[in-house]
């Protein structure tokens, strides 16, 4: 046996013991070694798993202070400028986690900046996904785990702003019933259910109280665990680059290196979330006042990952109808039910949407880089653009204060950028991509322009072309080209009708849609003679380093360093070179 | 001089004249600015508070408001307005208006002298009876209760003015003013006048001693420390997003870089 340090001997007799009664070394050596790629975009989910995290550890604190409950009281805490006014419990005890608990209010903040930060992180790392294909077989139902963990964390968010009882809070609440109560036939039964009876009534905060702290977390935890797991044995996928293709995984392995990476930013993440927990104010309720259905605040807004919703409501024109005298509104219906439903509908639907119209059935671990999907990248642009606007009119009176404008004017100018704008983003965004893929096929074939002008000794002037390197070759040929699909024949070749004609048709344009216009790769022949005309100019560039190393000053040719023996003139050089260039 | 000529060439001698052009044209419009008309206290003595304070009229409020006060198209009638008004729309510079627009600017200074502005709330006081300005006991909030006046504040003043009395957006460019600076007096004399888009709270809504419970808490908000650290203006959720996705994103996304590029 050889000598160990006694670190190892421990560790080794930990590991033995350990193994013998769980078999766990076979399990370890299999998966500690497991390869992960690298890049900074795929660390945007890291980002949201860890703010979830310290969402659960400082909202089981502030599970040990906070009541739940509509009870009226009156507050006898510190802060002195609601002293003996009444309030529910729920606001009084968040009053008490503010002011009167140790650390209350910095682990209150944490909570939620974290909840903030989570759902950014989700949706920053769903448009990572989006843009890069990460959503194409066979990871669709991943796809799907992810868009519904968005919907849960808008819920637990919504449902943790709601909790505190502060004017805010009420406020949501408000608009949420009113949203509710605009669901035809339904609505109104729905809202008497969810609230035990008229607005605000005594029950609601304690059934809210079930659905942040336990449904929901309960949920988020089982669905990240399966996304995660899905992630484990389906594999991350990759960005082109050298050495990596649809069928391996080129990077670090789990244990040591992504252990110490991930394990690293975690802390960043915990640490910054604390350090903003503690220097940041978030959901001052103190300020905002208990919840009474007589007041409001100017500014009341949502949380921003409400704030699109919020921003709909406050764009949409004022248009009711009335049906068999009951009002359906549609200003109310439009923005925060049909639209919400779309846009998620849409969302969950897109991967099978876009397999469907493309024919697309091949596996696919290898990234699509944006420009190489120019109608994917658009789609994902012009929704981007609709959600942004959207969510600009949610804080549409704090813009017009802040930069002295008519709150008026901003909501004409959503009204009408809402539907001109996003469709100018599309085609903006895809003729970009496209430019971007021309440009991929002239480095491909010219090199790349060195940005050297040379002056050839007979007159002409031309730029120097230097071949890529490996790495963006690797980069730019790590594209697959996809044929649109063919136009289908309405009749067999015995005159039958083809019955799918129709669909197959419009199957056929959509795939045009998104395929006609890509550049295709050029062959590899292509790519060989374009290389070897790279060479060429540097050749022809070749003879000017010589000039580095002149020893003589030629007055007659301005100044020009010179070798002797070298030609002068346009003749002497077609001379040496044998009548041509 | 030979000390300047060997330096007017360089490159630094047309930002150094450009500084020095910049803070004499800053220095005289500051004398300039700050030279009041040294008139009134030579005239004022022959002539009545009113008659001064009509002469004043008749010079700067005129032709808005009309030869008689009775109103123009481009200003409304001040009979009946009462002192309080004028005290407040010029005692916080909001009148005279320098340009039309959707609502008069507060401007810090006033453009009248405090014995300008007394003369000119006697004149429209003399037109016909109106509010007249807050007594300091009107005023005096000391033993008023803040926690009260801030129920009342929530519910007859945050709708507009913020919750934390940080003003807010109005329709069509208007705008309800942050508390943050108002000064009791002028708090008073808004709630009992209406200025602009301000609805009147006179005494038969709001007593005399629930708006010294509102004044108490209104300067409660003005001078409250923040225990949660940076404030972000105290309006919820719209800055806190902005440094959302500003700071703290920047900062993660920063990271997560970071980590990625050492990789490599």
């Amino acid at each position: 046996m050889t000598a160990t340090s006694p670190v190892e001997q421990v560790g080794g007799g930990v590991a033995t013991y350990v193994d013998q009664r769980t078999g766990s070394n076979k399990f370890l050596a299999r998966n500690l070694g497991k390869v992960f790629p690298d890049h900074w975009s795929f660390m945007l989910g890291e980002i949201a798993l860890y703010s979830f995290i310290v969402v659960l550890l400082t909202g089981t604190f502030l599970t040990l202070f906070f009541k739940p409950s509509m009870a009226e009281v009156l507050y006898d805490g510190s802060y002195v400028p609601l002293k003996g006014i009444k309030m529910s419990e729920a606001y009084s005890s968040t009053l008490d986690i503010s002011f009167d608990v140790r650390g209350g209010l910095l682990l209150r903040q944490m909570h939620h900046w974290a909840a903030l930060i989570f759902i950014a992180a989700m949706s920053v790392h769903m448009f990572r996904v989006f843009f890069t294909g990460a959503f194409r077989k066979p990871r669709e139902f991943n796809w799907i785990i992810g868009v519904a963990l968005v919907t849960l964390g808008l819920g637990a968010g919504f449902s943790g702003y709601s909790l505190p009882d502060d004017l805010l809070s009420g406020t949501g609440l408000q608009i949420a019933r009113g949203i509710m109560q605009s669901i035809p036939v339904i609505g109104t039964w729905m809202a008497f259910l969810l609230f035990d009876g008229e607005f605000p009534g005594t029950e609601f905060i304690s059934r809210l109280y079930g659905v942040h702290i336990l449904l929901i977390p309960g949920l988020i935890l089982a669905l990240v665990t399966i996304h995660l797991m899905l992630v484990w044995t389906q594999k991350h996928t990759q960005f082109p680059g050298p050495g990596r293709t649809n069928d391996n995984v080129v990077g670090y392995p789990l244990m040591p290196v992504y252990m110490a990476k991930a394990g690293g930013f975690f802390f960043v993440v915990f640490g910054v979330i604390a350090l903003i927990g503690g220097l940041v104010t978030i959901n001052p309720i103190w300020i905002f006042g208990p919840f009474m259905p007589d007041q409001v605040s100017a500014g009341s807004q949502p949380d921003w990952y409400i704030g699109w919703l919020d921003g709909a409501l406050r764009t949409m024109p004022n248009i009711e109808s009335s049906l068999f005298g009951f009002t359906i509104s549609w200003n109310i219906l439009i923005p925060a039910v049909v639209i919400p439903g779309i846009i998620f509908t849409a969302l969950a639907l897109y991967p099978f949407l876009e397999a469907w119209v493309t024919g697309d059935k091949k596996e696919h671990h290898l990234l699509d880089r944006p420009r190489n999907a120019p109608t994917r990248t658009g789609i994902g642009v012009m929704a981007l653009t609709f959600y942004l606007l959207l969510w600009v009119g949610g804080g549409n009176d704090i813009i017009a204060i802040t930069f002295g404008l008519s709150i008026n004017s901003i909501i004409w100018f959503l009204r009408i950028a809402l539907i001109i704008l996003p469709p100018i983003m599309f085609i903006v965004t895809r003729r970009i991509c496209l430019s971007l893929q021309r440009r991929d096929r002239d480095k491909l074939l010219h090199g790349y322009e060195s940005g050297r002008i040379l002056r050839l000794p007979h007159g002409e002037f031309i730029e120097v072309h230097q071949p890529i390197n490996a790495k963006e070759m690797a980069v730019i040929t790590g594209k697959t080209d996809i044929a649109p699909l063919p136009l289908p024949a309405a009749t067999d070749a015995d005159g039958v009708r083809n019955k799918h004609f129709q669909v197959k048709k419009l199957r056929a344009k959509l795939s045009g849609f998104f395929y006609s216009e890509n550049v295709a790769l050029p062959t590899a022949a292509e790519i060989e003679a374009g290389q070897h005309h790279a060479a060429h100019d540097a050749a022809i560039e070749a003879p000017l380093h010589a000039y580095e190393d002149a020893d003589q000053l030629n007055r007659a040719h301005g100044g020009v360093l010179h070798h002797p023996g070298m030609p002068l003139t346009n003749a002497e050089q077609l001379a040496e070179d044998g009548g041509h260039l | 001089m030979k000390f300047l000529a060997a330096r007017r060439r360089s490159p630094l001698a047309a930002v150094a004249m450009l500084l020095i052009a910049l803070i004499g044209i800053g220095a005289g419009y500051a004398v300039i600015a700050n030279a009041r008309p040294a008139e009134a206290a030579a005239v004022a003595s022959t002539e009545t508070q009113v008659e001064q304070g009509k002469r004043l009229y008749l010079e700067g409020c005129a032709s808005c408001h009309g030869m008689q006060s009775q109103g123009t198209s481009q200003g409304p009638t001040l009979v009946g307005v009462g002192a309080a008004s004028v005290d407040f729309q010029v005692g916080s510079g909001r009148m005279p208006m320098a340009a039309p627009g959707s609502q008069a600017v507060a401007r810090d200074p006033a453009q009248y002298t405090d014995d300008q502005i007394a003369a000119m709330a006697a004149y429209v006081a003399s037109l016909a009876p109106g509010p007249a300005i807050p007594t300091a006991e009107d005023v005096n909030f000391e033993s008023a209760d803040a926690a009260q006046g801030g129920v009342l504040f929530r519910t007859n003043c945050s709708q507009c003015h913020q919750a934390a009395g940080q003003g807010g957006a109005l329709t069509q460019g208007k705008w309800a003013p942050s508390l943050m600076q108002a000064e009791p007096k002028e708090i008073y004399e808004a709630m009992i006048t209406g200025p602009q888009s301000m609805p009147v709270f006179s005494n038969a809504t709001i007593p005399t001693q629930d708006k010294q419970a509102i004044i108490k808490y209104i300067d409660t908000l003005q001078t409250l420390p923040d225990p949660g650290g940076l404030a972000l203006g105290r309006l919820g959720p719209v800055p806190e997003t902005v440094f959302l996705w500003t700071a703290v994103f920047a900062a993660l996304i920063g990271v997560a870089i970071w980590i990625g590029i050492k990789a490599r």
